[in-house]
């Protein structure tokens, strides 16, 4: 063997395989090292690749494989030791790398794969995303027509247009073929077509409420999909040749006005409801979507709302109309009625005017025949005259009384008035009739009953004449007794008269007066008749009978007006009536100076008042001239105290006493020494009383031992009243009196 | 009162009023003759004068005070003029107190008659006494009576509806 070197190829050289294995060698070679070029510009690419290192191995791995390809090009020749070396080392190096490589790929790989299968889903995700957002857009769109729906259809009040705008906006959003509102008729038996969108004049057509079909459309809130075929469906003549698009119906609720609450849908009350159908168009292939079939529901309800709405307002425009009617028209009654009352007042005023000018004139001058010399005969007649003619006036003030009691316009005259001498006037009134009748009046006044009340004591005395007087008028014989007296509290609550429930206090004090009469009595089914104005009972047929009715429809108001009551009772027919009434007056307090307003029938008073309260002592034993003296003084104001004896008057007398007359003829007596007493109690002049002797005996010898013991003054008994005033004004201006 | 109620109501006053005036026509003759007959003076018209609406009784009052103080009166100076020995002070004191009483309310022939018995009484003559006894009371029962006529007639006028006139 020769020492060349060299190494033998393994197999014996066939120049065609060895030819074939060098190309092949060759592009293996340069295919090992383009990859690793391409995989390097790939990554330069792409930042996000996350295996550099593994490309890195890899390329390494690429480029000592083609190394060794390549490197084994050199091995179908004869080739130097050094290639085989440089070969081995190659294929060693490729080896470890490929190793390598191959351990990393097993963990490398699983990785991989799951980036696939995250990008898998990602994609799934963006699709599902998608397909939401699609959903989502859709109902923004529904919402924006129903918004703009409920817009159109709200911004009017009126029922036409909101159901017309309905169906046209529906139309209009949903694209529909024909769109058609079925109303209920009056008796709800029927549904008539009563509007369409595209038909101009839907006349006529009705179909009957209880349809199968219609009842499933009524029973839910949804809307439904029905047949084209339904008859509420058919509105077109269909021609054979089209494909019915589908149709769908759905309720609309007609709320009644009272039916509308806010919260609470009321699903179950409303008995009406109109039927609105949608069809879409024929041969299109469309189907109702789930979102168009819930517009739809809103609409239906929206219109629900809105026609509630329209109703609500024709309601209230209506009431209103009604209302200005009903103003205008009472506005006029009321200036008519203004206008008659003015008119009446105005009558009422001149009639009282003229028939009560001449009426006070014969009053005036009959007062002033009074006050001349009359006989006895004619001063009757005059004072007959008077008292005519003040009842007529008073007649006269009644009707124009009773017309202001009428208006609520009169008001009592409130004064301090003698009660005692109030009735006793009506008692004088009355007596001349009564005893020309035999008729027996008794007066009985209550010892409580105060003397002075404050009240209107024209009106009462009015309502107590016409009391007593139709007592009388209704009496043929017998007796009528008048009888008054403080009303106390329990007395006061009549079971007959259960809603008077007057209230005594301090300064107020309820009368009751009771006019009992034994006369022609009354059916007590008339009883309640008797207050009213110009009724009268049926029973009173004899001549006296024709009043006018007035009399108690005035007292009973006056009555009234006095916050008080009045009744009457009667047993029956012939068994006589009582009339009662209470009421309230004041008590005048003790410091008002009381207006005596009643003048009483005899003398007046001529009293002067500078005696008024003066405090006077009389002395006298013998009790008719001790009476005498008494009421000469009492009758000229004085407060005068009696006694009988020396020993009661000094006793009795003291510094309030202002002047004491003294009978000094009293047998026993020494007047003039009581009269020295008295000197001696009052040492200061000022405080001492005046001291007057009365005596039936004024003689100079008398006067004198008067002058000597202190007196004052004497007077001869008896004194008469003039007298009596003469000798008190002289006692108390120069605080002595001596008759010459 | 309606009209017609009126007209009666003046037919019954006036019908009233006749038998008032009448009554009344007898009140004044009546009253007269006592004023002029002497069993009344003056005093009887200021008596009448103090009565009023305040004292609506006065003279009944008075009158029958003086009626009760005359019977007794009457009674013990019938006593004491029986007596033995007449107490001529008691009987003075008695016939005084009855001329005060009469002299107060105006019965001016008591008042004469007992100024004449206080005369007989001074002169103690017992049987000018017992006379003036007798006068004074004859005196007393006429003026009595004559008042108890005068209150009865007022009575019936009052009742009759009128007033009693006055005397001025």
């Amino acid at each position: 063997m020769e020492s060349c070197n060299c190494i033998e190829p393994q197999w014996p050289a066939d120049e065609l395989l060895m030819k074939y294995q060098y190309i092949s060698d060759f592009f293996i070679a340069l295919a090992y090292f383009s990859i690793p070029l391409e995989l390097i510009y790939f990554v330069k690419k792409s930042a996000v690749f996350p295996y550099r290192w593994v490309l890195v191995q890899f390329g390494a791995f690429i480029v000592l494989c083609g190394a060794t390809h390549l490197i084994n090009l050199w091995t179908f020749n004869m080739h130097s030791r050094t290639v085989a070396v440089v070969m081995t080392t190659a294929k060693v190096l490729t080896a470890l790398v490929s190793c390598v490589t191959a351990l990393m790929l097993v963990h490398i790989i699983p990785d991989l794969l799951s980036v696939k299968t995250r990008e898998l889903f990602l994609k799934n995700k963006a699709a599902e995303l998608d397909r939401e957002m699609g959903l989502i857009r859709t109902q923004e769109e529904t919402g924006r027509h129903v918004r703009m729906l409920t817009h159109e259809i709200r911004s009017t009040l009126d029922r036409h247009t909101i159901l017309k705008t309905t169906l046209v906006e529906l139309g209009r959003t949903l694209a529909l073929e024909e769109c058609a509102l079925w109303m209920p008729t009056r008796t709800g038996l029927e549904l008539q077509l009563s509007y369409t969108l595209r038909h101009q004049n839907p006349v006529g057509f009705t179909v009957p409420t209880q349809l199968p079909v219609i009842n499933q459309v009524f029973n839910t809130n949804r809307a439904v999909k029905i047949s084209p075929n339904s008859p509420v469906a058919r509105l077109r003549p269909i021609a054979a040749k089209y494909m019915p698009g589908e149709v769908v119906a759905v309720r609309v609720p007609l709320l009644h006005l009272s039916n509308f609450q806010i919260y609470d849908w009321p699903e179950l009350s409303t008995k009406r409801y109109a039927l609105m159908v949608l069809m879409l168009p024929s041969d299109s292939a469309r189907k109702w979507h789930v979102h168009e079939l819930e517009l739809v529901e809103v609409v239906a309800d929206q219109v629900a709302v809105a026609l509630s709405h329209a109703a609500i307002l024709e309601e209230s425009m209506r009431a209103r109309d009604l209302l200005i009617e009903q103003n205008v028209a009472l506005d006029l009654a009321r200036r008519e009625a203004e206008t008659a009352v003015r008119a009446r007042n105005d009558f009422l005023a001149v009639m009282n005017h003229e028939m009560g000018t001449p009426m006070h004139a014969i009053i005036a001058v009959s007062s002033l025949l009074q006050e001349t010399e009359l006989t006895p005969e004619q001063r009757l007649m005059v004072e007959t005259i008077l008292k005519s003619s003040n009842l007529l006036a008073t007649l006269i003030n009644d009707v124009l009384d009773l017309s202001r009691l009428e208006d609520g316009s009169l008001q009592l005259d409130i004064g301090t008035f003698n009660l005692h001498a109030l009735f006793k006037e009506v008692l004088n009134l009355i007596k001349p009739i009564a005893s020309v009748k035999k008729l027996l009046i008794t007066l009985s006044l209550a010892s409580d009953l105060p003397e002075y009340a404050v009240g209107d004591e024209k009106r009462l005395m009015q309502t107590l004449l016409n009391v007593v007087g139709n007592a009388v008028k209704f009496s043929k014989d017998g007796s009528i007794s008048l009888s008054a007296f403080v009303a106390k509290s329990e007395s006061l609550r009549d079971p007959r008269v259960p809603d008077f429930f007057p209230v005594p206090s301090d300064n107020h004090f309820y009368l009751r007066v009771q006019v009992k009469d034994s006369g022609s009595g009354i059916n007590p089914q008339d009883i309640p008749k008797l207050f009213t104005k110009f009724a009268q009972g049926q029973s009173l047929a004899t001549k006296n009978s024709d009043g006018s009715g007035l009399g108690l429809a005035i007292c009973k108001r006056f009555v009234n007006l006095m916050e008080g009551h009045i009744w009457i009772e009667s047993e029956g027919l012939g068994k006589g009536s009582t009339a009662i009434f209470v009421v309230k007056l004041g008590i005048p307090e003790r410091s008002n100076e009381l207006k005596l307003s009643f003048v009483p029938k005899g003398p007046a008073n001529h009293g002067q008042t500078n005696f008024l309260g003066l405090k006077v002592l009389v002395m006298d034993d013998n009790g008719v001239s001790r009476s005498v003296t008494k009421g000469l003084l009492v009758h000229l104001g004085c407060d005068v105290m009696t006694v009988s004896s020396g020993d009661e008057c000094l006793r009795a007398i003291t510094q309030e006493h202002q002047v004491v007359f003294m009978d000094i003829c009293m047998p026993g007596v020494d007047g003039y020494e009581i009269a020295v007493r008295i000197h001696e109690m009052f040492s200061k002049r000022h405080e001492r009383p005046l001291i007057v002797a009365l005596t039936g005996n004024t003689d100079r010898v008398t006067k004198e031992h008067c002058l000597r013991v202190g007196m004052d003054g004497v007077i001869l008994k008896p004194v008469s009243v003039d007298k009596m005033r003469i000798v008190l004004s002289e006692l108390l201006e120069h605080r002595v009196l001596f008759e010459a | 009162y309606s009209l017609p109620d009126l007209q009666e109501f003046v037919r019954a006053s006036k019908a009233a009023m006749d038998v008032v005036s009448q009554l009344q026509g007898q009140f004044l003759d009546f009253t007269t003759s006592l004023y002029n007959e002497g069993f009344l003076d003056d005093q009887f018209v200021q008596l009448q004068k103090l009565q009023d609406e305040s004292n609506p009784d006065f003279v009944i009052e008075v009158v029958s005070l003086f009626f009760e103080d005359s019977e007794k009166l009457l009674n013990n100076l019938a006593t004491a003029l029986q007596q033995h020995i007449v107490d001529y002070k008691q009987v003075d004191a008695l016939v005084h107190q009855f001329k005060g009483s009469s002299s107060s309310i105006g019965a001016q022939r008591v008042k004469n008659a007992c100024v004449a018995f206080r005369n007989y009484c001074e002169e103690k003559n017992v049987e000018g006494c017992v006379r003036c006894l007798q006068l004074v009371k004859h005196e007393y029962n006429l003026v009595k009576s004559r008042l108890d006529t005068l209150f009865k007639l007022e009575q019936q006028i009052l009742a009759a509806g009128g007033s009693v006139p006055m005397i001025a």
